[in-house]
C-alpha cells in the first residue's frame, strides 16, 4: 500500500509505470485519474484544496484496508494532491492491481467512491466572481451505500 | 485540548485552532461553550447538521464523550477525490 498526500504534481505515467513493476502475478492494474475541471461560463481560475494532515493520511489507510480485505487485489496506490490547482491539472490518482480486471476495477471505484466523502479534504473554487467552497453532493453519499 | 476547524468553519471562527482548557462531556457540551463564548462561535455553529466532527482523527458524532481527548475537529462534509 502506498498512501501518499501532496502539495507538488505528480507524473501519472511514471507512477503507473512505477506501480505496475512493483506487481507480481497481477493480470490487471486499473488506473482513474481526478483533474480540475473548468467551470463551463464560470471562467475557473484556481482550485484550492485543503486537508487535515494527520487524519488524512490515516482515513485513506482505512479506506484502503478495506479494499484489500474485500476484494483479491495486490497492492493499492493513492496519491492526492493539496493546494492551489489550475484548471487541467491532476488532483489525485488511484491505482490498483489484481489477478482479474473485475476485483481491480471494483477496488478502484470503491476507493474513489469513499475518498469523495470520507477522507477529509475540502476543495475551494476561486472564479472571477470571487471563491467559494464546493458543496458536498447527496449523490456522493448515497454511492456509499451500494458497498 | 486542541480544537480545530477547516474550511468555512476555520474562516467564520477566524482561526484554524484553539487550545482549550473545558470541562465539556462531549462534543455537543464543547460546541454550548464556544458557542456562548463569542458572535463567531456562533455563526460557524449555527447548523450542526452541515457540520462534520472528528475526535482524535477519527469521523465521530456530537454525542461522542471528550474524557481524555487530545484534538476536536469541526468541518464541513468532505469533498475529497
Amino acid at each position: 500500500m502506498d498512501i501518499r498526500v501532496q502539495e507538488e504534481a505528480f507524473d501519472l505515467g511514471h507512477e503507473a509505470r512505477g506501480f505496475a513493476a512493483r506487481q507480481a502475478g497481477m493480470g490487471a492494474l486499473v488506473t482513474f485519474t481526478g483533474i480540475v475541471r473548468d467551470l463551463e461560463g464560470d471562467d475557473l481560475k484556481a482550485m484550492e484544496i485543503e486537508h487535515y494532515p494527520g487524519m488524512t493520511e490515516r482515513a485513506i489507510e482505512k479506506i484502503a484496508e478495506e479494499a484489500l480485505s474485500r476484494w483479491n487485489i495486490g497492492d493499492i496506490l493513492v496519491i492526492h494532491r493539496y493546494g492551489a490547482l489550475e484548471p487541467d491539472e491532476m488532483i489525485m490518482m488511484v491505482a490498483t492491481s489484481a489477478p482479474h480486471r473485475a476485483d481491480a476495477f471494483q477496488a478502484a471505484e470503491f476507493l474513489m467512491d469513499f475518498l469523495k466523502s470520507r477522507a477529509p479534504f475540502w476543495k475551494k473554487e476561486v472564479t472571477g466572481d470571487g471563491a467559494g467552497w464546493v458543496a458536498a453532493k447527496d449523490a456522493d453519499e448515497d454511492a456509499l451505500d451500494r458497498w | 485540548m486542541d480544537v480545530l476547524y477547516f474550511a468555512w468553519v476555520r474562516e467564520r471562527v477566524g482561526r484554524p485552532k484553539d487550545r482549550i482548557e473545558t470541562g465539556a462531556a462531549t462534543v455537543r457540551e464543547l460546541v454550548n461553550e464556544l458557542t456562548q463564548k463569542e458572535e463567531r462561535y456562533a455563526a460557524a455553529f449555527a447548523d450542526l447538521d452541515a457540520l462534520r466532527v472528528a475526535v482524535d482523527q477519527e469521523l465521530s458524532d456530537f454525542d461522542a464523550p471528550l474524557e481524555n481527548v487530545r484534538e476536536v475537529a469541526f468541518f464541513p462534509p468532505m469533498t475529497g477525490g
